[in-house]
């Protein structure tokens, strides 16, 4: 019937518009930063997991790299075995910590090896030692920072290798690098990676891409580090789901086959 | 209007509707179990709760005679510096005087260092030390006496204080958990 | 209206109905109502989103067990939730999209009864009810959305609390008593938290009286014609508890696809950086559900004053104010507004253009609320504002007047019987 066409054709106009304008949004939101490279990573898609080795190739990286400026407050070292480490391996590397315990019985603070329970030191004791030891500027804390940016693993990869000669209105005297990935294009943080800067363990070449990648994989298992459990409960969730939907609808038809009859 | 499903269905119908609406009853009471599960689980304690197991603690400044209280899992842990008469008085105990019977031997790794969970196996009070009609402790909620040793003498508690988990460090230091 | 049909059987529920009789009312409201038999799947959303209420509800129970709302610990204690708390993970995401679920479901469960006219005689209390709920549920939303503290949560609950500041006069003095400060800060967030936890409930109330009112003239449905007698009717179980169970499975596969493969999609990333009062985000969006109503706030740029003078009467950040209220509180008058006595668009051959037209008007809104107010945004939002209102206040009245309906169905049960066009298909 003529009515009920016309409102099939009203609904695909409006999908096709609501369509269109999504895709406008998304090119629109670029703006004064170059859009993130495109990058493959094993934790996208429906069965996505993390890459463990490149996950403790991403912690030595932090460990070697970022940690002497940036926190990762959210990680304890317990935390580490769930990124392939065993137990003890855990604690040898917490051991490597020297961190802040007390009051003893004497009321004085004092230091110890790390543990399991303790979560990574802090590099500065407060946002102002911070920014002082950094120009002003203040290192973000790592452990989120792949959900607090836009593409997050796209984005922390692309600024990591990313940094190129500035453009000719460049200020020469300025304290800042260009890096046209980054919001305005002004970093403070240099330009962190240098090939071979890293030992890897595993004997993996430490090529600034191949540190960019480990580094983005292990942020983003900080940021995220519950990623595996949700792939694969979401999976048996949906199939369930699925099933049910399927047995419904015809249990819902099997219901309405009287009314409809009449 | 509403149609009775009893009348109408016949034979090999009645087995098809049937299956149908016990599946989607199953399936529903499943995901209903499955959904209820993490709702109670998550008053379990938590991953950072359950990691906080150990305390390290230094004797060197406990004097024979005197105890200290420090916090395991939030909660108090008497250390007991005891002296020879106290440790003598434990020891001296006939087995079968004990409601729970358990020599001083098996509750302490260094017999001058007693270490127990400070609190009463009654109702989970914290009893208060030297005193009580054994000279050791004594539970002020319902009136429960414990030995030198932290047993069990008298009063409505059915066990002996906990021991838990430690071990010595150094001549100076123990690990609790 | 209502038929009753129950019969306790056995000694109990006899004793039990002549005391508290609470089966009979279950049994009224869930298994003897009597219901159109022609409604279709746009129907289901009234009780989907009774259905996410309760989701909401309980994740949000649960999640205040872990929850801390001091300024210091709000955002540590929902990072906790997520690392640490078992599974908390899984019901902090499902009631983080359970908000837009809920939104979802009472959007389309609105213009469903746009376009079937569920709002006329006699169901206007129902309607105004429904309203309430959108309100309070708006409310909810709002400083829900403040609780995690972060970025977003505080320039959001920053930005809609300055709303206030302009009223004339006392307006300053609304906007510290809000905040309970000179900012929004620790007892403006301990105060959200007290509300959140409260107001659900309040819309359970609401939502009591919202079936009450269903149940004393039935439902609408797909033609808006009154149901003539037992044969236009079904009762609700197991017809429509089945054709809801279906609906509601679905819907729960699609929040699932939400909650485990794109949690944070309808989140903004700002928000998991912690509250900074020195500094804010680039661009400031509130939750997808609330962008058309943004874009109205910001739609009016200029005063209005007398002209030839320098005297404002309103200005613009007030106007913005009141346009953005008024969208809101015209739905209240909508059943006087709109009195053609055909209620389903069906058989209103122009209300029906009248109908999508507003509702990619309102899609628009959405899409220049969600960008910076540049270039082209500014026009499109007033244009879109002006549109949205007369759609209300001008072409709906003008419709009852003018319009010519199609003629209607003889009754609901008859077309069905036909069974070969539009409406047999219905079902």
């Amino acid at each position: 019937m003529s009515n009920r066409m016309m409102s099939s054709k009203i609904t695909k106009t409006i999908i096709g518009v609501i369509f269109g304008m999504t895709i406008a949004a998304g090119v629109m939101a670029a703006g004064n930063q170059r859009h993130a490279k495109d990058m493959d990573w094993s934790f996208e898609g429906v069965f996505g997991q993390y890459d463990r080795a490149a996950l403790q190739r991403g912690l030595k990286v932090y460990q070697d790299v970022c940690a002497s400026c940036h926190s990762l407050k959210y990680i304890a070292f317990r935390n580490l075995v769930d990124i392939g480490f065993s137990a003890d391996e855990a604690l040898a590397i917490a051991a490597n910590y020297q961190v802040t315990d007390g009051p003893d019985q004497f009321g004085d603070m004092f230091i110890r090896d790390g543990r399991l329970s303790d979560y990574f030191p802090l590099p500065f004791a407060n946002e102002k030692a911070a920014r002082f030891a950094n120009n002003g500027a203040l290192p973000p804390d790592l452990s989120l920072l792949a959900k607090a940016r836009a593409n997050g693993a796209d984005y922390i990869y692309s600024v990591l290798t990313g940094y190129e000669d500035p453009p000719a209105d460049w200020d020469p005297n300025s304290l800042m690098s260009y890096n046209p990935y980054f919001s305005g294009g002004a970093i403070a943080m240099m330009a962190p990676l240098f090939d071979g800067f890293v030992d890897y363990a595993d004997g993996t070449e430490a090529s600034v891409e191949q540190m960019a990648a480990d580094v983005t994989t292990f942020l983003y298992w900080a940021a995220e580090p519950k990623l595996e459990a949700r792939h694969k409960m979401g999976f048996k969730v949906l199939g369930f789901m699925l099933v049910l939907t399927i047995v419904l609808y015809f249990a819902n038809r099997k219901t309405w086959t009287e009314v409809n009859k009449k | 209007m509403a149609t009775d499903s009893k009348d109408s269905s016949t034979g090999n119908g009645i087995k098809r509707r049937d299956f149908i609406y016990v599946a989607s009853a199953g399936l529903g009471i499943i995901a209903t179990g499955s959904a209820v599960w993490p709702l109670i689980d998550q008053m379990n304690p938590s991953a950072d709760v359950l990691a906080m197991s150990i305390t390290d603690v230094d004797l060197s400044s406990i004097a024979v005679g005197q105890s200290i209280t420090v916090v395991w899992q939030s909660k108090p842990v008497f250390i007991r510096h005891r002296t020879p008469e106290e440790i003598a008085e434990a020891r001296a105990v006939p087995l079968e005087d004990l409601p729970d019977p358990q020599t001083d031997e098996d509750r302490v790794q260094r017999a001058e260092w007693l270490i127990m969970v400070g609190i009463c196996t009654h109702l989970g009070c914290v009893p208060l030390g030297e005193q009580g009609l054994y000279g050791g402790w004594f539970c002020p909620c319902h009136g429960s006496h414990y030995d030198t040793s932290g047993r069990i003498r008298q009063g409505p508690a059915p066990d002996n204080l906990v021991i838990p988990n430690y071990e010595f460090l150094d001549d100076n230091h123990i690990r609790i958990g | 209206m209502s038929t009753d049909t129950y019969n306790p059987k056995g000694k109990f529920f006899r004793w039990m109905d002549d005391r508290l009789p609470i089966i009979r009312l279950m049994h009224g409201t869930f298994v003897s109502y009597p219901t159109p038999k022609n409604l279709n799947y746009w129907w289901n959303f009234g009780s989907l989103a009774g259905i996410v209420l309760m989701i909401m509800m309980i994740t949000g129970i649960v999640l205040a067990m872990h929850y801390n709302s001091s300024a210091d610990a709000a955002f540590d204690s929902v990072e906790h939730i997520m690392r640490d708390v078992n599974y908390g993970w899984l019901i902090r995401y499902v009631h983080a999209n359970g908000g837009s679920m809920f939104f979802i479901a009472v959007y389309i469960h609105m213009f469903r009864g746009l376009y079937y006219g569920s709002y006329k005689a006699p169901r206007e209390m129902l309607w105004i009810l429904g309203v309430v709920i959108f309100l309070l549920m708006m409310m909810t939303a709002f400083m829900g959305y403040v609780l995690p503290w972060g970025q977003m949560s505080f320039w959001g609950a920053t930005v809609i609390t300055n709303l206030f500041s302009a009223i004339p006069l006392v307006g300053d003095a609304i906007v510290s008593w809000l905040w309970g400060g000179f900012a929004v800060s620790d007892p403006t967030l301990n105060r959200f938290y007290s509300l959140h936890y409260l107001l659900p409930f309040v819309i359970i109330g609401v939502v009591i009286l919202h079936i009450w009112a269903l149940h004393i003239q039935g439902s609408n449905n797909p033609l808006g014609i009154d149901v003539k007698g037992p044969q236009d009717q079904v009762n609700f179980h197991p017809y429509y508890i089945m054709k809801d169970s279906f609906g509601l499975a679905a819907f729960i596969f699609v929040f699932a696809v939400f909650v485990f493969y794109f949690p944070n999609m309808l989140g903004h990333p700002d928000n998991y950086i912690p509250a900074n009062p020195l500094v804010t985000p680039e661009h400031i969006v509130p939750e997808w559900y609330f962008l058309p109503f943004y874009a109205i706030l910001r739609a009016i740029t200029f005063d209005i004053g007398i002209p030839g003078t320098d005297i404002v009467l309103l200005d613009a950040k007030l106007l913005g104010v009141i346009a953005m209220f008024a969208s809101i509180l015209v739905l209240f008058a909508l059943p006087w507004l709109d009195s053609s006595p055909v209620r389903s668009a069906r058989f209103r051959p122009i209300y029906k253009w009248a109908f999508w037209i507003f509702f990619l008007d309102c899609i628009m809104l959405g899409y220049v609320g969600s960008q910076k107010p540049e270039g082209i945004m500014p026009i499109l939002g007033l244009v879109g504002t002006v549109y949205y209102l007369a759609h209300f206040l001008i072409l709906l009245p003008w419709l009852s007047r003018f319009e010519k309906p199609l003629p209607l169905p003889e009754s609901i049960s008859n077309p069905v019987i036909k069974a070969t066009g539009e409406v047999g298909h219905e079902q």
